[in-house]
């Protein structure tokens, strides 16, 4: 077969064709792999508010959307309220978002009634390997900037650099600053809510 | 030539880190750990073998003026298939280490420069293996420079600790460790490569 010429009909055909061409198998590769990731999402998400409401028996609340201002800009932090098996509150699992050293980082950390931290995981991080990457252990319960158990009420929590009580991770003060105004905000998110009045409903989770 | 000797053109002679010096924006972005050079090197040589094989079949059909522009589509095409079919079924471990980096394929031009050297003027068959000898020469350099960042820099391998915490020097995850590193590692491999 003779290679076709790069003639003005010929070079739009071709274009015109392989973008629609592409654009259908895109489309249908989308179609087919839109169902597994939204599943995948949510059986993370699920499996993440277990683990920081510290709780296998779980019954979580429809999300609520809460926004504050934070550095002058409109935030909005996403709230899934929890109960126990027998119905009684447990506090909240709460999506906070910051900046850190490599990007965004996401974290979601569980609060109890009262205010006091239950437990976190990172949701997201583009931080570096090695460094600031430590930041899904270091402030674990066994970690060595554990702040499991403690609670922003009394004041924000910082790192000991800058006159907190939270030993920042070796070498990325950035990544711990950033990860503290992470808990911090998602706490003033969290005492937005009216929870005596707010009504939530509680659906058991199947997974 | 032979498709063993294509193959061993690829991961010795052509190697892309070594001595061709193509992609080195992930080889020194992406290498801050063994696991993440070699998922990377993986993920680039999937992409290059599907490329490399389309563009080889359609090399007749495509007009020599518009050849780069239909090159990158199918590029892009492929990486955003391969992206969508990870979040949906790989681990999330390997997503997370990653999801940031899987769209850095599309303008990496390991694979745009296979597919207008060697691709468009050669079989599919050729170019199939033209794209796994490239591929593993990319992802052993990559691995190569991970393992050597990781050691250094964080005292372990593929995450197993090795060296005691004392001894990391922080400068070799960091973007100047990879430089020096890559540095050195090409004087190496090619004083291996042409004493041979």
């Amino acid at each position: 077969m003779q290679k076709i010429k790069s003639s003005l009909p010929n070079m739009v055909g071709v274009l015109v064709g392989f973008s629609l061409l592409i654009g259908v198998i895109l489309a249908s590769v989308n179609q087919i792999t839109e169902g597994p990731i939204k599943i995948k999402q949510e059986q993370t998400l699920a499996a993440g508010i277990k683990t920081v409401m510290q709780c296998q028996q779980i019954s979580v609340a429809a999300p609520l959307e809460v926004t504050d201002t934070i550095d002058g800009k409109l935030s909005s932090f996403v709230i899934h309220a929890c109960a126990g098996a027998t119905g009684e509150r447990l506090g909240a699992a709460v999506e906070s978002s910051t900046n850190a050293f490599g990007g965004e980082l996401k974290v979601l950390v569980g609060f109890d009634t009262n205010g006091h931290i239950l437990g976190y995981t990172i949701l997201a991080s583009s931080e570096t390997p090695g460094l600031g990457a430590k930041v899904d252990q270091w402030f674990q319960k066994d970690g060595k900037g554990n702040i499991i158990g403690k609670n922003p009420k009394g004041g924000s929590l910082t790192v000991s650099k800058d006159g907190g009580d939270v030993d920042a991770i070796t070498a990325s003060t950035i990544t711990s600053r950033a990860f503290l105004k992470a808990i911090n905000q998602a706490y003033r998110a969290y005492m937005k809510i009216d929870w005596a009045h707010e009504k939530v409903c509680f659906e058991p989770t199947n997974q | 030539m032979s498709n063993i000797k294509i193959l061993l053109n690829g991961l010795i002679k052509e190697n892309p880190i070594f001595v061709l010096f193509l992609g080195m924006c992930p080889t020194l972005a992406t290498t801050t750990s063994a696991i993440n050079g070699l998922s990377m090197g993986l993920a680039t040589m999937t992409v290059l073998i599907c490329t490399n094989f389309v563009i080889s079949c359609i090399k007749k059909v495509t007009p020599d003026m518009v050849r780069i522009p239909v090159f990158i589509v199918v590029i892009a095409a492929f990486v955003t298939i391969l992206q969508m079919f990870m979040s949906a079924y790989a681990p999330d471990s390997v997503n997370k280490a990653l999801g940031i980096y899987i769209p850095l394929i599309v303008v990496n031009c390991i694979i745009l420069g296979r597919a207008e050297s060697f691709a468009c003027k050669n079989t599919p068959l050729t170019s199939i293996f033209d794209a796994i000898g490239i591929g593993l020469g990319f992802t052993l350099g990559l691995t190569l420079l991970g393992s050597v960042r990781e050691l250094l820099g964080s005292g372990s391998l593929f995450g197993l600790r090795m060296l005691p915490e004392t001894t990391n020097i922080l400068l070799f995850v960091l973007p100047p460790g990879a430089f020096l590193t890559l540095g050195y590692l090409v004087a190496i491999f090619n004083k291996i490569r042409t004493s041979k």
